[in-house]
């Protein structure tokens, strides 16, 4: 028996009973950037440390449903799925724009999917479309439906001064989950690790999240990351060495930078997905528009290892491979990185604006 | 409250499509759906500072007349865009957006404007 065969008996990793990989993707990041020392003049007089360069910010007539849209349709063009067959449209977010009524059943009517769908709006702090993903990989897998679209989106929320403030950014991906014999990238087999910790979280009508500063960090974040990226690692029989690239949940650049060491992966594995620098943290969307970046240069053959973290606190590992499909599908939508060249820089008060911190 | 009206538009807010024009209702029975490609060029364009109730949040906002590929002008505004970039002729390409938000516990309202294209 390989190690595959046993590894397939082995209940401890998701896999489901028809092998499912990924027909499409899409990115979305808005075009405004606000730079983290405008941030820290506001709070800091400029004399504060920051965690990133800039963050992305959504415009004043964009949201989640919009965002979600247009990943939505990047996705679809990629896949050349016809939006009719598209049995689910699950959207994981943090800032659903409506408290009651899914943001998934617009972005399923712009997309042309209604109505023989499944819709529905998930939420798991930032792990939210990583959780989608992986019911898409059940709902595929299982045979109930064809082709499962999960999109991974936030505009996320920071209050003034705070120091989510200097990360809290908009975007993010979704995936057209289908055959893995029709897939630009199959998925060998993921991997959930959960648990009860209050690292990070927001009441009902409160309009921001409140934190455990430091708690953040190792109890929550590295707890997690790191063990479903073992236990994942472990089943599959490989190391570090065994993939071309890996991308992390990215609050910031210095707790994935930290992960990537602590798993053994160098910064070549990593640097082609770590957009938090860049972009900032997109919360639902972080790892997933990671995933849509180094697509966008992978090879065929190609491993890679995707861990999504998610506050509350949890952490989706997934094991992927590239096929030649990547190819062909690359080049029908815009890239990640066109996206982040489209780049306006903003002030503080314009993001006030943008972000409806203004009260009159 | 406008829900009515809303609904029976979505179609052509989301798509750009079903003959752009009359509402989705029982008069367009005999019409063919169309959908049109979502690129085009500003035809004529106008600056909007003194806004109309719903859309004072968005001033100073531009619409534009907008020559579809396919042939038809639409109306429509503008997005992510700077008024430095503004020009007759300038390709633009279809988004989603947010129209309007009917106050802090109305519905929101979705549907299409033009950016410049990528």
């Amino acid at each position: 028996m390989t190690t595959l065969e046993q590894n397939n008996k082995d209940e401890t990793l998701l896999r489901p009973v028809n092998p499912v990989g990924i027909v499409g993707y899409g990115a979305y990041v808005p075009r405004y950037r606000i730079e983290a020392t405008e941030i820290s003049r506001m709070w800091t007089g400029g004399k504060g440390g920051v965690p990133i360069k800039e963050k992305a910010v959504n415009g004043l007539d964009e949201d989640v449903t919009t965002m979600s849209i247009e990943a939505a349709r990047n996705a679809v063009n990629r896949s050349q799925v016809n939006p009719h067959d598209i049995r689910a449209v699950w959207v994981g977010s943090e800032s659903h724009p409506y408290a009651v009524k899914p943001t998934s059943t617009i972005v399923a009517e712009a997309i042309g999917a209604v109505p023989n769908t499944q819709a529905a709006d998930w939420e798991f702090a930032c792990k939210a479309g990583t959780e989608a993903m992986q019911a898409g990989i059940g709902l595929v897998g299982s045979g109930m439906g064809k082709y499962a679209l999960s999109i991974g989106m936030d505009t996320a929320q920071g209050r003034p001064g705070d120091a989510l403030e200097y990360t809290a950014a908009a975007g993010g991906a979704a995936i057209m989950l289908g055959p893995a014999a029709e897939a630009a990238v199959v998925i060998n087999a993921s991997f959930s690790y959960v648990s009860d910790t209050p690292d990070f979280w927001r009441r009902a009508h409160a309009q921001y999240p409140s934190h455990g500063d430091r708690f953040t960090g190792e109890p929550a974040y590295f707890k997690h990351v790191i063990g479903a990226s073992e236990t994942l690692m472990e089943k599959m029989g490989r190391t570090a060495a065994d993939y071309r690239w890996v991308v992390f949940h990215q609050p910031n650049a210095k707790f994935p930078m930290r992960a990537a060491k602590m798993l053994g992966f160098q910064p070549e594995q990593y640097e082609a997905g770590l957009l938090s620098p860049r972009i900032g943290n997109t919360y639902s969307g972080a790892a997933m528009i990671g995933l849509t970046a180094i697509l966008d240069v992978a090879q065929a053959g190609d491993r890679i290892l995707m861990v999504s973290y998610g506050s509350g606190a949890g952490s989706d590992a997934f094991d992927l491979e590239v096929t030649e499909k990547i190819d062909e599908i690359r080049d029908r939508a815009a890239k990640t990185e066109d996206y982040i060249a489209r780049r306006k820089l903003i002030d503080y008060a314009t993001y006030a604006r943008f972000r409806d911190k203004l009260k009159g | 409250m406008q829900v009515a009206k809303h609904w029976r538009m979505k179609a052509q807010r989301y798509y750009m499509g079903q003959d752009g024009v009359a509402p989705a209702t029982t008069t367009q029975q005999n019409a063919e759906d169309f959908q049109f490609n979502g690129r085009g060029e500003i035809y004529s364009y106008s600056t909007v500072y003194d806004a109309p109730a719903g859309y004072e949040g968005q001033a100073p906002y531009t619409v534009a007349l907008v020559k579809l590929q396919e042939g038809p002008l639409v109306t429509a505004q503008l997005t992510d865009i700077d008024e430095d970039e503004l020009r007759i002729g300038l390709p633009v390409e279809m988004t989603t957006r947010k129209l309007l938000t009917e106050g802090e516990e109305g519905m929101i309202v979705y549907g299409y404007k033009f950016r410049p294209s990528f």
